[in-house]
């Protein structure tokens, strides 16, 4: 059983078990156009909630993919290395970044559903 | 720019509008035995002629680089400048244009910074080069900060043989950046041993090649102990002909090479402006600071040049950019850049191989004169002089006697009892007369 939740810098992670893979939600990579670029944490670097987990570069932009939730890095998606049009193909499935073991699933408490990011994306223009 | 001078009602309008009463009160953070009490001591006017006759006179108190033999060098060196590279750079699309905000409407721009990038490569023997850095010594603050971004470690280990004002350089941005910098002292003889030095907190060593006394130094143990340990190797030099002869840093293993590029198609230009050089390994291509030119085609399949990577940069990256630097020596690196062209490679290393000749003839006519020794074992087109005598006082008499003799290494490095060493430097400039009368003049300088 798996549930995903949802930041208001459009990050989002999906937890099954312990574990959970964070991307980027389909509003932010269209925000950040074609992605040319992402770098991902080592394997094993422990990651507190709202710091930097990766960052994506587009054409024009950067920005930084941070953490939903505090964790511990098990493993990153190596696929983008080569195929970084990933993450605007399919942000939720095969273009994700980075899966966390958490360290406190409690700190998903604070992240929105999927119901109330969709409420979220209404209230940003 | 028009001058735009002001009265009494633009000053009291501008005070008001500030909301301070008097102009004083703006300069209340300076303490107040460093403000001019007085007004300056010069006469209210005077007219164009004689403000003319006045400051040519000033100015014919200065014996001039190209006036006499010329001998200085350490960091900065006198080369013929080809008029073909003047007359280029001074077309109007290259001297008015500054870094292109619309870079590809520029392609002539781009196309020459991509042919710079291209040459630079080639000379450090290295796989990717920037568009320039503003000198040679903010080229190596930039390898530096560099190499603690990639290793994630912080202390840079500065030889003893790289030229002071970098070092200088170095270690002002690292200490405001609170990072450790760890200069080693002068290596006047090339002697000194890094490998004990680094551990599991070194980000990179530092070396020159040739050296500021102008020794020439072996970097591939160096290299291959950096490797094992985990730290990078920044190679530097500060005269860029010696890559015409000698074995480049990129070949030697360095991973960053850095330098100042001055010596092809730009003058002394009174210390600047001049052009940094700043050369990597593809696998390090995201890390570098500074505008990068990309080669690309164009819809129709036509050759074109774009500005690439542009998201290291600080217009896009803000705070995360790898590099304040978002420009670069745009005119001095043409003028390189044509140079270059117009020496090729074979013309780059016969003007090496002049250089070092000429250093070679001097280095023999110095060794005659009584009191003084050549300290170098290696060199290419300078080396370091040990004189019976005070080397700065000694170079003054000369001076006197029409002869620019050199550097005293003292002004660079003073207080470090090496009060008795100059640094000679020989290029393709000096005539036989010319060595002839600098030996002359050195042995008149120490006799009197």
């Amino acid at each position: 059983m798996s549930d995903t939740h949802y930041t208001t810098s459009h990050e989002y992670i999906r937890v099954d078990g312990g574990e959970g893979i964070i991307g980027i939600t389909d509003y932010a990579q269209a925000q950040l156009g074609d992605v040319v670029f992402v770098d991902l944490p080592p394997i094993g670097k422990s990651l507190s909630k709202g710091t930097e987990a990766a960052t994506v570069e587009s054409v024009k932009a950067a920005a930084e993919v941070n953490a939903p939730v505090s964790g511990t890095v098990v493993e990153v998606n190596g696929a983008l290395a080569d195929t970084p049009a990933l993450v605007n193909e399919d942000p939720s499935g095969e273009g994700w970044f980075v899966k966390i073991k958490l360290a406190d699933t409690s700190e998903l408490a604070t992240l929105m559903d999927e119901n109330a990011y969709r409420e979220f994306l209404k209230t940003v223009s | 720019m028009r001058y735009l001078p002001l009265n009494a009602e633009d000053r009291a309008e501008m005070l008001a509008r500030a909301g301070v009463a008097s102009i004083d009160t703006l300069f209340a953070d300076i303490p107040k035995a460093k403000r001019l009490d007085h007004d300056l001591d010069l006469p209210m006017r005077k007219t164009e002629m004689d403000v003319e006759r006045l400051l040519s006179g000033l100015a014919a108190k200065n014996v001039a680089a190209g006036s006499v033999p010329f001998f200085a060098g350490a960091g900065a060196y006198k080369h013929h400048v080809p008029a073909s590279v003047d007359h280029l750079i001074q077309r109007s699309e290259f001297l008015t244009s500054y870094t292109p905000y619309q870079p590809e409407i520029a392609q002539g721009t781009l196309q020459t910074i991509f042919e710079f990038q291209t040459q630079v490569a080639a000379l450090t023997a290295l796989d990717v080069a920037n568009a320039s850095m503003y000198d040679g010594s903010t080229a190596t603050v930039e390898a530096v900060a560099m190499a603690r971004r990639i290793t994630g470690r912080s202390k840079a280990i500065l030889s003893g043989g790289l030229h002071p004002h970098y070092a200088e350089a170095v270690r002002t941005v690292s200490t405001m950046a609170g990072e450790e910098t760890e200069v080693l002292a002068p290596d006047v003889f090339a002697a000194e041993d890094f490998c004990s030095l680094i551990d599991a907190d070194t980000s990179c060593v530092v070396v020159q090649n040739p050296d500021f006394f102008g020794n020439l130094r072996d970097l591939s143990a160096i290299a291959a102990t950096c490797k094992t340990k985990g730290a990078l190797l920044v190679g530097v030099f500060t005269e860029v002909v010696s890559l015409g002869l000698i074995q480049p840093p990129g070949a030697m293993g360095a991973d960053i090479v850095v330098g100042e590029g001055q010596s092809i198609g730009n003058r002394l230009n009174f210390g600047g402006p001049y052009v940094g050089l700043f050369a990597t390994k593809t696998k390090y291509l995201r890390q570098i600071p500074g505008r990068l030119c990309g080669q690309t085609v164009d819809a129709s399949g036509r050759r074109g040049f774009v500005l690439t990577l542009s998201t290291r940069e600080q217009h896009i990256r803000r705070d995360k950019a790898t590099s304040n630097i978002c420009t670069n020596s745009g005119l001095a690196s043409l003028a390189f850049s044509i140079h270059m062209t117009l020496l090729g490679d074979a013309g780059l290393r016969r003007l090496a191989t002049i250089n070092h000749a000429h250093a070679v003839d001097l280095a023999d006519r110095l060794t005659a004169v009584p009191g003084v020794q050549v300290l170098n074992k290696t060199f290419f087109n300078e080396f370091t002089l040990r004189i019976a005598g005070d080397a700065a006082q000694a170079i003054e008499r000369m001076a006197e006697m029409g002869v620019l003799g050199g550097v005293p290494v003292s002004r660079l490095l003073p207080g470090r009892g090496l009060d008795d060493l100059i640094l000679a430097a020989s290029t393709e400039i000096n005539t036989d007369a010319d060595r002839e009368a600098f030996a002359d003049a050195l042995q008149g300088a120490l006799s009197c």
